[in-house]
């Protein structure tokens, strides 16, 4: 794996530190009036999802970390793994819950997902940004009721617990933004 | 090359505020007799510290200047009396929120001024340009005795290293004494300083006088007289009473080139034309270099250097 210089430093490249891969957030160049230049970087570590801060002397190098964030298909659970595959050469990995983590709350099969590999593994699951999913229950819809303002809970096919419009009822599909958990609109079937 | 890159990274507000700061500085100096000069960007002989690298221009055994200092210094020696110069600096590898490789810089000299007069007339720029605020005097190593409890004349450098280690996690064994230091100030003190105040920090650890002289402060101890301007945690300004023995000037060159050739760094050739001028005698002066950009960011209230540049050097 290469090695990266400090000057290299940029926000998302993935390094090496304390033996846990990361991810860079920021780098920010301090250099007093005279003298040794460093580094103020903050990163994240793909392992716990913790901010590091760490200064580095300028010119100081960290080794690369092999992670690659992957589109992949997400097949399906078998009550104890999560199964994706790529698409392009069909490799099928499979993660558990502690990896795919609050993302399984929006993982329908046969959709894309973001899974982050580090040394060939899967590290990391981040689902589309936005997904469609039937409603599977909610109160019963008020007809006509169009106009804005009330929401009401609504449970999702994949089981994650939405707020929408009034006028929605079971069996309709909804946009869902999964990086905020709201509401988009109704998707026509 | 993403949609938006050809387009400026500053409002078109901030280059306007940028055009009217240079004539506001302009007319600062025209006031005070001080004449505008220009030097070449292109200069024969960089600086030899080695905290400094120049871009190189190998073919053309030209280095894009990373300071106008040397070349003003010989205008001085040939009796210009003061001057001052807006230009562009250059320097390899200095790039964030508050660097960009290629930045411009003020630099003046006054013959006559001691370092004092020198740190009052950066107080009076400072407050027509940025708005009237009270100047404040430090000695680097009172900050240092009220920051860390330590006296920085009398503490050994493995405890500098390791108090460094202990706060910002870097190796102690990989810090000589000046790297401690600047870690610790840079990181510990600086940001506090120039808070509702201009702060000028002068009487610098001697072993940083780069080319001011040194002297002795009040209670008699070896110090690099020079000092820094600090406004909202931001170094902004750097001024030396300065050296002006030609012989002395020369060995520190030399110790610089000693150290780049340990480290493997890239050896310039020395300003023999700056040692020249200095041997046939550089008036007593004082003299300053102040980030022009960094200025235009304060009076701006801007948080980064790319908000007062056209083009940083990621859109050139």
């Amino acid at each position: 794996m290469a090695t990266y210089s400090t000057n290299e430093f940029r926000s998302g490249l993935k390094v090496m530190l304390e033996g846990d891969p990361c991810s860079i957030l920021d780098n920010e160049f301090v250099k007093p009036g005279k003298g040794q230049a460093f580094n103020r970087v903050k990163l994240r570590n793909l392992k716990t999802g913790r901010v590091w801060e760490r200064t580095f002397k300028s010119g100081e190098s960290l080794e690369g970390a092999d992670v690659m964030d992957t589109e992949m298909e997400y097949l399906y659970n078998d009550g104890e793994f999560y199964h994706f595959m790529e698409p392009d050469t069909f490799d099928q990995h499979q993660a558990d819950a502690a990896t795919v983590g609050d993302a399984a709350q929006w993982l329908k099969e046969q959709d894309m997902a973001t899974v982050t590999l580090y040394n060939g593994a899967p590290l990391a699951v981040a689902p589309a940004n936005f997904v469609e999913l039937e409603i599977v229950e909610t109160d019963p819809g008020l007809k006509g009721d169009t106009a804005q303002g009330g929401t009401k809970p609504a449970k999702l096919s994949t089981g994650a617990v939405v707020k929408v419009p009034l006028f929605l009822s079971e069996g309709e599909v909804v946009r869902v933004d999964t990086r905020t958990g709201e509401y988009q609109n109704r998707v026509k079937s | 090359m993403s949609q938006s890159d050809w387009q400026p990274t500053a409002a078109l507000s901030a280059l306007r505020a940028r055009a009217e700061l240079l004539a506001t500085v302009r007319e600062f100096f025209k006031q005070r007799g001080v004449l505008e000069v220009e030097t070449p960007l292109l200069a024969s002989a960089p600086v030899t510290d080695p905290a400094i690298e120049a871009f190189s221009l190998a073919h053309a055994e030209r280095y894009l200047q990373t300071s106008p200092e040397y070349a003003m210094k010989r205008l001085l020696a040939a009796g210009s009396g003061p001057i001052y110069q807006l230009c562009k600096a250059f320097r390899q590898g200095e790039s964030g929120r508050r660097h960009n490789p290629e930045f411009s810089m003020l630099e003046w000299y006054r013959p006559g001024f001691s370092l004092d007069d020198l740190m009052a007339e950066v107080g009076e720029l400072l407050c027509a340009v940025l708005g009237e605020r009270p100047v404040q005097r430090y000695d680097f190593a009172a900050l240092f005795e009220r920051e860390f409890a330590l006296d920085l004349f009398a503490v050994e450098a493995t405890e500098l290293g390791a108090l460094a280690e202990q706060r910002h996690g870097i190796p102690a064994a990989s810090l000589d004494r000046d790297e401690a230091i600047n870690l610790l100030f840079s990181h510990d003190i600086e940001p506090k300083l120039g808070r509702g105040e201009y702060s000028l920090v002068c009487n610098f650890p001697p072993s940083q006088a780069a080319l001011a002289k040194r002297g002795r402060d009040a209670q008699g101890r070896e110090v690099a007289v020079r000092f820094e301007a600090f406004v909202e945690g931001i170094e902004l300004a750097n001024g030396y009473d300065e050296l002006l023995d030609a012989s002395e000037l020369k060995s520190r060159f030399e110790s610089d080139l000693k150290l780049r050739q340990e480290r493997g760094q890239v050896c310039p050739p020395m300003d023999e034309k700056l040692l020249a001028a200095m041997a046939h005698g550089l008036p007593a002066c004082a003299g300053v270099a102040m980030g022009f950009d960094r200025l235009l960011m304060l009076q701006l209230g801007a948080e980064n250097l790319a908000e007062v540049l056209a083009f940083p050097t990621a859109r050139a």
